[in-house]
């Protein structure tokens, strides 16, 4: 107590200062992680309360109704959604793979690396709208219809940087000792790339190509140009073909209580499935590691 | 060799056809409204006559508040998550934020005119209303209809979408300060705000931007959860938060599939392409920002 009384007035005031300063600081940052949380649950919990209730076995089967008629699902939408996500990531993930491999195995130094690397994480964060207009020049034009052909494109050219990203980055992530291993035994390069390195950073790959799935899963930007939408069921890839965020949209901003009600158990079906893929991606990785 | 050499150029192609196919298709709004299309703002398919400065105007309004909200609340995320949070909290409330940046962004758009659009109108933009509308400067800016649909709701929508890419970084970034330099800071006595504030915040400083420029940049190109709750109308009447307005790329998602050949499809390509360009040089700059702190990084250790 001897030390306390010694120490000044005013330096006490300024230590109370300080402690008052950092208790309002730490006050302020729970605050602001409560608030990033709460907008999360808040959502998640819109999306339950007003998905979950469309949830029906009519809404895989039946196809888009119109604006007056009652029933209907989303079959046609959903079908859409699967094929052109499936095709998109056949289309983007080896691209992705093989231009991740030349980023990680070849080009460590080159200027085409650098450059490769640097546009990239730009193509990363660019706009996808974007995007749907590129490839609404480069087929929608020529072809002169929308088609199902140009919106697994547009959703491919989303797909390629996400891959790139990962794998660049898991392969870096292999030690090098691995690869003068193989190197000693004579093996040529291409082997050890296939059988040691990319062997090693499979999981990782996954990883990325799962996060690649959810990410176009939910986009919606660019197939507003590209794949148009079909209020029928179609799986003729060159014509519009419907897709689940498409659908969505529509419905969402049109006036018709019922076809709001469709849209949310779309959002339902999406958020579900885009939440399930991100968590198996994080959960495979860890149990890999 | 060959076919990973080949897959590295698509990227480079990948670029290039993007800015050739905007500058193709926007040739002729550029011949016919040259760079005055940026600072005039009739928007008008009926007399084909077009300026863009009303929806860049959205564009970087909405940009501008999301990141007014964002940017503290990052900062104060990035500081709970790594001085704060005790070590077992750490890994769930970082996947959290990490699914927060997951979440499609139409959910966004259908949760925000849905659910939070009305909730705005009714308990902030008509009590702001009320409180401000007579007093001359904050009067204009809480003016126009309350309905929440415009440029407040716009704008908060992107900042809960940029919270969780602005955090992730600035926490990645508070992450590299090395620990000697920290520890020294506690063993003067320092607080643990001083320590972030006057301590890490310095040593982080050019990727905290970085981050920050991330985050604008997806604000920027955000499509989806704008066009839901801008309210998309391109006049330029008032300079109001609540008004319904349109962003560079509201307006394309509304008009693209329905213009016809012509000056209407060639000013919404060179809308698309100011875009790119503006949302290519914010991108740039945090790469390069980020690049600087990791070699930073690399020549200490």
């Amino acid at each position: 107590m001897s030390t306390l009384s010694s120490v000044s007035g005013t330096r006490l005031a300024m230590h109370r200062h300080r402690k008052r300063v950092n208790a309002v600081a730490l006050s302020l940052a729970f605050a602001a992680m409560a608030f990033g949380v709460f907008w999360l649950v808040w959502i998640l919990f819109e999306t339950v309360r007003l998905g979950a209730a469309g949830m029906s076995l009519s809404l895989f089967t039946q196809s888009t109704p119109g604006p007056m008629s009652e029933g209907g699902g989303l079959a046609n939408a959903i079908f859409g959604s699967l094929v052109m996500v499936a095709l998109a990531t056949l289309i983007g993930t080896p691209i992705g793979i093989f231009s991740g491999i030349y980023l990680a195995e070849y080009g460590q130094k080159g200027w085409l690396g650098a450059a490769t690397r640097f546009i990239n994480d730009i193509l990363l964060s660019a706009p996808s709208i974007v995007i749907g207009l590129f490839v609404y020049a480069l087929v929608v034009v020529p072809m002169k219809t929308f088609s199902g052909w140009a919106g697994s494109l547009a959703l491919a050219l989303i797909v390629i940087p996400v891959v790139i990203r990962t794998t660049e980055s898991m392969l870096n992530l292999v030690p090098s000792a691995l690869r003068e291993a193989a190197y000693a035994l004579g093996t040529p390069k291409w082997r050890v790339i296939s059988s040691v390195t990319l062997r090693a950073a499979r999981s990782g790959v996954i990883t990325g190509i799962l996060l690649a799935i959810a990410r176009i899963s939910g986009e919606t930007a660019p197939l507003l140009f590209t794949a148009l939408s079909n209020q029928f069921f179609s799986s003729d890839l060159g014509r519009p073909i419907a897709s689940l965020p498409k659908v969505i949209y529509d419905f969402a901003t049109g006036p018709y209580q019922n076809l709001q009600q469709l849209a949310w158990a779309g959002v339902f079906l999406i958020t579900l499935g885009v939440l399930a893929l991100n968590i198996a991606a994080r959960v495979f990785l860890r149990n890999k590691n | 060799m060959a076919a990973t050499y080949a897959a590295a150029w698509f990227t480079l192609a990948m670029l290039a056809g993007i800015i050739g196919s905007l500058l193709v298709g926007a040739a002729p709004a550029i011949k016919e409204f040259g760079l005055g299309f940026l600072w005039h703002s009739e928007w008008d398919p009926v007399q084909d006559h077009y300026g863009g400065l009303a929806m860049i105007y959205g564009t970087l309004a909405t940009s501008f508040i999301a990141l007014l909200i964002a940017v503290p609340v990052s900062f104060g995320i990035a500081l709970f998550l790594t001085e704060m949070s005790p070590a077992w909290l750490k890994r769930p409330l970082g996947v959290a934020i990490e699914l927060l940046a997951a979440v499609p962004s139409i959910v966004y758009g259908m949760w925000g005119l849905m659910v939070f659009g009305p909730i705005l109108a009714t308990w902030v933009q008509q009590p702001l209303q009320k409180a401000f509308g007579e007093v001359p400067l904050l009067g204009t800016l809480f003016s126009g209809p309350p309905v929440g649909m415009g440029i407040l709701c716009a704008g908060i929508i992107l900042a809960i979408m940029i919270i969780p890419f602005i955090a992730a970084v600035m926490r990645d970034v508070f992450e590299v300060t090395p620990p000697m330099l920290k520890e020294s800071a506690y063993g003067l006595g320092a607080t643990t705000w001083e320590v972030v504030y006057k301590v890490v915040l310095p040593f982080t400083k050019t990727g905290v931007v970085g981050g920050v420029m991330l985050g604008l940049g997806r604000a920027l190109g955000e499509t989806m959860a704008v066009t839901f709750v801008i309210g998309n109308q391109s006049q330029l009447s008032q300079l109001s938060l609540f008004q319904a307005a349109n962003s560079i790329t509201s307006v394309l998602a509304n008009e693209f599939a329905e213009a016809g050949e012509g000056l209407h499809r060639a000013a919404l390509m060179y809308l698309a392409l100011v875009l790119f360009v503006i949302t290519f040089i914010v991108l740039s700059f945090a790469k390069v920002l980020l690049a600087r702190l990791k070699r930073a990084e690399g020549a200490r250790s």
